[in-house]
């Protein structure tokens, strides 16, 4: 089973809520087909209500249209949209037992009893969980569920798969799992995928593009790398990964920061402020052309290490280091930031 | 441990006295039904025999509560189900002051309720004159329940998110109320339903006002029996009401707790 999907377009699509509240300014979104798109805000972005413009379960606003292909579908509700849902909560019907659940949208569509049963099978074979088809959905862990809501949503081979924060009911560990296998599916399939998550790490992982909400308006439409290392603004480069903020005022081809001095071929005199990563940071040996500052505090995560260092800027900053050695507070450490990787953002 | 034990004598002591209290009228009610005479006592022999008079005397009003209780179940389905899933999907103000509006027939003395239906509407004599007229009494008292007992249960699961996956599926506004919305408040339909047969079979201040010699239901022909007639024959009819009542009062404890049953008897697999 490999089908594409469609494309999907939104053109000028706003909601308005019936108490007046403006949940999405209007915005101008394309998926390609085939393609995993996530989006990606704090609650109350308006990614929520994006998907469900895309679903069908909201309607836009007057002069918003939603287009699937070159069809128009604004009009069609969801019963004739022909997605498949997958809700945080899952939604599974708790009258109906595991295979049940997966054929009500065959049911529903009144195909014959052998290509229903023959098409629950093949779903509970590729979630591989055959062994729970007879369960009822008060017996299955939150895993299960996950699984068993994915295989009714893509049962009635949908033309676009809408997925609403479906990994943030589970725990960590089994989070990662099933991203990983979320991931290998939609490789698999080649769905169009539109996945909503709060979850920047998850965004990255899964999303061919990644697009950034915040209040209502579309932030940042990218590929994870762009939006990690390009940053189209401040709130996407606060929101996705850790950012560093130095102040400091440029003179004579650098920058001067408390602790140090910076190489700088940006603007050329004035108060500047620059961002980095964490990881654009590199512990060197001597203070010869580098800044100064004392570790605040230190964590060993394994694989690495993350220091609090303060003296650097005015706000400690965060600096991740693959040195496995002990870091004692108030010790004196030496760093240089990779010149290309600082930023200058808009506040 | 001797003042504990004697906490706990006293404790059943209690118990038992005051189930004795409500107890004992029971069976002695019972009792003499059964009873060849009931001055003279249970040795003067037990009888069907006023069982059987009630059946020939009365028989009529059994038929008729039967009537009236199941008429008035199949409306307050038709009413109430539908109100109940309005009232949870549709939450405003106007549907707040309904589900209160709802109520009060239950919170009015129900003779208040049978004199507003007699002064109102007591000019149509078909309609007067007819069970109908009692039936509307009854749909009025009984509704509620109804409507209570199954807007607890579609309160208590995410009905919203639920029709929208069945949405999302394909499924039409009548598949889903059908397949998914009335079979996940079947427990609220049962007990709901049960309640209304029960308050329906026993109702009696309104009906009092409401009936006509023609159209007596079993409590109306119970006071009749109480007024007029011996009594055994009295006490025979309050047998053949439990006989009535008490498998629907047994299946309503039963239906109160559903859950465990149903995860008690599932094996796990």
């Amino acid at each position: 089973m490999s089908s594409a999907g469609v494309g999907i377009r939104l053109v000028g699509c706003a909601k308005t809520f019936a108490d007046g509240t403006r949940a999405v300014e209007p915005i101008d979104l394309e998926i390609r087909a085939g393609e995993t798109v996530a989006v990606l805000g704090p609650s109350g972005c308006g990614k929520t209500t994006t998907l469900r413009l895309i679903a069908g379960l909201e309607a836009p606003d007057p002069g918003g249209r939603v287009l699937f292909g070159d069809v128009d579908v604004t009009d069609l509700p969801i019963e004739r949209r022909n997605v498949g849902m997958v809700f945080q909560s899952y939604a599974l019907f708790p009258n109906m037992t595991v295979s049940e659940n997966i054929a009500y949208g065959l049911r529903v569509r009144r195909l014959p009893a052998a290509a229903q049963r023959e098409r629950v099978d093949e779903m509970l074979a590729m979630m591989q969980i055959g062994e729970l088809r007879h369960r009822r959905i008060d017996q299955l862990s939150g895993g299960q569920k996950q699984r068993v809501a994915l295989a009714r949503a893509l049962a009635v081979r949908p033309r676009a798969l809408l997925l609403d924060e479906p990994l943030t009911a589970l725990d960590a560990k089994l989070r990662e799992g099933l991203r990983v296998e979320i991931d290998t599916l939609l490789r698999r399939l080649g769905m169009t995928t539109v996945y909503v998550t709060h979850d920047q790490a998850e965004a990255m992982a899964l999303g061919d593009r990644i697009v950034v909400m915040s209040h209502g308006r579309v932030a940042q439409i990218g590929g994870p790398r762009d939006i990690y290392f390009a940053p189209a603004s401040r709130f996407v480069a606060d929101f996705v990964g850790t950012m560093n903020s130095l102040q400091g005022t440029s003179r004579d081809g650098a920058l001067e920061v408390t602790g140090g001095r910076l190489p700088w071929r940006g603007q050329s005199s004035g108060e500047v402020e620059v961002l980095f990563r964490p990881e654009s940071v590199t512990l060197v040996e001597s203070a010869e052309g580098s800044l100064t500052g004392r570790v605040l505090s230190s964590f060993f995560l394994g694989d690495r290490t993350r220091l609090v260092v303060e003296g650097v800027g005015r706000a400690p900053i965060i600096v991740e280091t693959a040195a496995s050695r002990e870091f004692k507070a108030g010790e004196s450490v030496y760093l240089k930031i990779d010149p290309h990787a600082l930023l200058v953002l808009d506040r | 441990m001797p003042r504990r034990s004697r906490a706990f004598a006293f404790q059943l002591a209690f118990t038992v006295l005051v189930s004795a209290f409500l107890i004992v009228p029971v069976g002695m009610s019972i009792t003499a039904g059964l009873t060849a005479n009931y001055f003279q006592g249970v040795k003067s022999g037990l009888t069907l025999r006023w069982v059987g008079e009630v059946w020939r005397l009365y028989r009529e009003t059994i038929f008729l509560s039967m009537t009236i209780a199941g008429t008035c179940l199949a409306l307050d389905l038709a009413l109430g189900v539908p109100a109940a899933y309005v009232l949870v999907r549709r939450q405003s103000r106007l549907t707040r002051l309904f589900e209160e509006a709802l109520v009060l027939p239950v919170a009015i003395p129900g003779l208040a309720t049978a004199l507003a239906l007699i002064l109102t509407y007591g000019v149509y004599r078909e309609f007067r004159t007819s069970w109908v007229f009692i039936l509307v009494g009854h749909v009025l008292f009984t509704l509620p329940f109804m409507v209570r007992s199954v807007l607890a249960v579609l309160s208590s699961i995410d009905l919203r998110t639920l029709e929208e996956s069945a949405r999302s599926l394909g499924a039409s506004f009548i598949q889903r109320f059908v397949g998914v919305v009335l079979p996940n408040c079947r427990g609220g339909i049962l007990a709901g339903a049960l309640m209304v047969v029960t308050l329906s079979i026993g109702e009696f201040n309104m009906t009092w006002m409401l009936h006509t010699p023609l159209t007596r239901t079993l409590p109306v022909g119970l006071a009749d029996s109480y007024a007029s007639m011996r009594l055994e024959i009295g006490s025979a009819y309050t047998i053949v009401f439990f006989v009535m009542i008490i498998p629907l009062l047994v299946a309503m404890q039963l239906l109160a707790r559903p859950r465990q049953h149903a995860a008690a008897e599932e094996p796990e697999s």
